[in-house]
């Protein structure tokens, strides 16, 4: 580590009825990898959206290179050698890749837009980084990792000398995010100063050196990484311990009845004859890496997508299986699957709608007498679900967008336990969710599965299927390559059928 | 927040009907011949159709969709009506009937274009309104006159007119029918699952799908709606008009679409009401009517409705960023 590039002290920000910053101190040096971690809402985003001038300070100071800063914009802090690498990829898709790294700013030569030159530094880019990449590929074209690489050669297209990496890895495969960590590593020999902004535990021991905690808009402490421990880091973030031991053995009983039973089903590429069983009162971890065709097994199960060939059944009423035909998520919601997805604003919930609207959504039947909808009823069923799933929300009417992502979670919970649904597909159930909420969720889960609902969790955090799943499926380009009670699987094991197709 | 807890200040369709109020009185002050009661009374003639169409297109717009041909539509089904009373004596109660009929026949086209079909709402309707165009003309080429004659039963319908002549008394009948159609429709919006899934397949149509929701249908039946609202408006058309021009129509359907921008649809779907669209739609009314009589032409009208749209859409959007 070298001498500090970056010193923010005392930084104070509020908006209207919410104090976001409350003197925070963050310093960041030349060769370091710098973790600034909290929980959602601690006041990362906020700070690091004050650092590059997307906010402006209330009061404090920022010291970069020796000398006093406030940017305005983001373009003054880019200027300067601050880029923030964000998680969302800001990249035209139709456009290369070269075009997008150059965009706002191409070379050119008269009238006209210097492609060879522009082409020619993307090459270079790439070079420094050890990256192959074509710069003249379609941005479309690449994979959610390589976009990444992109945008984080744009980032030093721009000389940065400070990058600040805003949960990086959320989108990439443990392969990508090994290659991620190399250039990190590069970057940090080459002097620059790095934040790096992460939920994710494992990888704060792996890249960085030290860390940061906030919470609740507040200054917790730095630590450095090497010598904390995992629990030291977290129980910072939430002032209080959890626990992360890995299930023990199967919680479901030796005769506990199949509820769901799926036969060689198809559907495209990323679905390849998979077979398996769900019974009642299980969680069922579907574990591999991303891309290896969980979440297309779900949709096609649940109807989303369409489906070549398979066969499903379901226990009925009278206790036995019977064969059903799901050609439409209404088909699967009446035989009493749910499905909770894993971009809850895109698919899960309807942000800009109330609590009440969004549990009652899949279940309006049962809330029409007639034509009209009873309101009434309506709420009553919401605010018992509030109050059973503990989902914090100032009432009923709220709308979903002002939820954390925990609390929006719960009210995609509460609409399938509205709709009575005895098969949950929970899709990365704790995805963008803090810890101490996440915590909830699974005592949530371990609930239902214990009140015999079945559930099948597709999770891509290790931690989190060995904490949770009775068994587990691994999949891997499509096929389903491994099926193991809780009570044989290991990190390794795991990992070893998630990437047996793969040389 | 919540919509509930917000002020009447910070409701859309407050400030609009404010906005109808203010109009009114300058336009009452600048022009005695507008505070006339026949004047009052010919502008509510006219706003019947328009005020129909708007409240159909409400649900379009608040899928995030539109429907282009209302205007042409409804002028086609006044011209085939129109025909059918004079050239082949079908009674006027059927050739109103017959209105209704083509407009949910073609909102049903619509309908399945965009919801089934998928095609987008700009596209498909832009085709039913050539469509609707050519058709109103194929059928009858030549202008027609209105369904019957000025004082028939029909009329009396928007127009209740008791006693003869110049000395006879007039009430806006339409009107009455106007509001009762507008709390139903407002009725229809909130309180029925019809209502409920349309503002979800505006907010989110995908969450609305993977609910269980049968988003086909409920896409289907929203422009269904718009186009029986059409039919409506056809009639009201027809009662006011005293010929109906083939191959006219292209351009009504502006009107209608900015009242309910006017009255508070968020331009990107998701929200809206049909109270708002009742106000805006005034707000389009009054410039109509009160601008000619203060010396400003139609033409005025156009830019004035325009900046107004533009500043009632920006509200929305200033208001979609505070949240």
């Amino acid at each position: 580590m070298g001498e500090v590039i970056l010193t923010m002290k005392d930084i104070d920000k509020s908006f209207p009825g919410v104090h976001a910053l409350d003197h925070v101190n963050f310093e960041v040096k030349r060769g370091e990898v710098h973790a600034l971690m909290g929980e959602n809402g601690a006041g990362k985003s906020t700070l690091m959206k004050v650092l590059t001038g997307i906010y402006q300070k209330d009061s404090g100071s920022i010291t970069y290179k020796g000398k006093e800063v406030a940017f305005h914009n983001t373009r003054e802090a880019q200027d300067a050698g601050i880029v923030i690498v964000h998680q969302e990829l800001n990249m035209v898709g139709d456009l290369t890749v070269a075009q997008n790294i150059f965009i706002g700013r191409e070379p050119r030569k008269g009238f006209r837009i210097d492609d060879k030159k522009m082409i020619e530094d993307s090459k270079k880019l790439f070079q420094d980084l050890h990256i192959e990449i074509d710069p003249r590929e379609k941005m479309n074209n690449l994979t959610v990792g390589k976009q990444q690489m992109c945008e984080i050669a744009k980032a030093i297209s721009h000389k940065a000398e400070v990058i600040i990496f805003d949960e990086p890895s959320a989108a990439l495969t443990e392969k990508e995010i090994a290659d991620l960590f190399e250039i990190i590593k590069d970057l940090r020999s080459k002097n620059l100063g790095i934040v790096y902004i992460s939920h994710r535990m494992d990888e704060i021991k792996v890249i960085t050196d030290r860390v940061t905690v906030m919470r609740d808009g507040g200054y917790v402490g730095t630590l450095i990484t090497a010598e904390s421990t995992k629990e030291d880091i977290i129980n910072m973030m939430v002032g209080r311990v959890i626990y992360e031991d890995p299930k023990q053995h199967s919680m479901v009983p030796p005769n506990a009845p199949v509820v769901l039973k799926v036969e060689h089903l198809n559907a495209g590429k990323m679905v390849q004859d998979v077979s398996f069983e769900l019974r009642k009162g299980e969680i069922l971890g579907f574990s591999g890496l991303m891309g290896a065709g969980r979440t297309e097994t779900a949709r096609a199960l649940f109807g989303a997508d369409p489906k070549e060939s398979g066969k499903i059944s379901i226990m009925g009423k009278d206790g036995q299986l019977h064969e059903v035909t799901i050609n439409s998520p209404q088909d699967a919601v009446k035989y009493g699957i749910g499905y909770l997805s894993e971009d809850r604003r895109r698919y899960g919930c309807v942000v800009q709608k109330s609590v009440t609207e969004n549990t009652t959504l899949a279940t309006m039947e049962e809330f029409t007498s007639g034509l009209v909808i009873q309101k009434g009823k309506e709420k009553q069923v919401t605010e018992k679900y509030i109050q059973e799933l503990a989902t914090k929300t100032p009432s009923a009417d709220q709308l979903v967008v002002n939820l954390s992502g925990g609390n929006q979670q719960k009210v995609v919970i509460a609409k399938w336990l509205t709709r009575n649904s005895e098969i949950l597909i929970f899709d990365e159930p704790t995805r963008g969710i803090d810890v101490g909420a996440k915590n909830e969720i699974y005592k949530l889960m371990n609930r239902l599965a214990a009140e015999g609902k079945s559930i099948i969790m597709i999770s891509s955090e290790m931690t989190e299927v060995l904490r949770m799943s009775d068994r587990i499926i691994i999949m891997c380009e499509g096929k389903v390559t491994g099926d193991i009670d809780i009570s044989e699987a290991t990190q390794e094991s795991i990992m070893d059928k998630a990437t047996r197709n793969i040389n | 927040m919540t919509r509930k807890k917000k002020s009447i200040l910070s409701d859309q369709r407050f400030i609009v009907l404010l906005v109808v109020i203010i109009l009114a009185g300058i336009f009452s002050i600048l022009s005695k011949e507008f505070r006339q009661y026949t004047t009052l009374l010919s502008m509510l003639d006219f706003s019947y159709y328009d005020l129909l169409m708007a409240i159909g297109v409400t649900f379009p717009l608040i899928t995030g969709g539109v429907d282009l041909s209302i205007g042409t539509g409804m002028v086609c089904y006044a011209l085939i009506a129109g025909t059918m009373v004079r050239s082949h004596g079908c009674p006027v109660l059927v050739a109103m009937l017959l209105c209704v009929v083509l407009g949910v026949l073609i909102g049903l086209l619509n309908g399945v274009l965009i919801g089934v079909m998928n095609l987008p709402p700009f596209l498909a309707t832009l085709c039913t309104c050539m469509i609707t165009r050519g058709l109103g003309s194929l059928y009858s080429a030549t202008p027609w006159p209105t369904l019957t004659q000025e004082g028939g039963w029909f009329h009396s319908i928007f127009k209740l007119t008791i006693g003869t002549g110049r000395s006879a008394d007039r009430y806006p009948l339409g009107f009455l029918w106007m509001i009762l159609l507008v709390l139903l429709m407002e009725f229809v919006l909130n309180h029925t699952k019809f209502g409920r899934y349309t503002i979800a397949i505006g907010s989110n149509k995908e969450a609305a799908a993977l609910s269980g929701i049968n988003v086909k249908f409920y896409h289907v039946m929203v422009y269904v709606v718009c186009g029986l609202f059409t039919g409506l408006a056809s009639i009201a058309y027809a009662a006011v008009t005293p010929t109906v021009q083939p191959g006219t129509g292209a351009g009504l359907e502006m009107d209608a679409i900015g009242g309910v921008f006017v009255g508070g649809v968020a331009a990107s779907g998701g929200y809206g009401s049909v109270l708002g669209t009742f106000v805006g739609i005034f707000v389009i009314m009054l410039l109509k009517t009160g601008l000619p009589y203060i010396g400003l032409q139609a033409n005025w009208q156009q830019i004035i409705t325009g900046i107004v749209l533009i500043v009632a859409v920006l509200i929305d959007i200033l208001k979609e960023k505070k949240r």
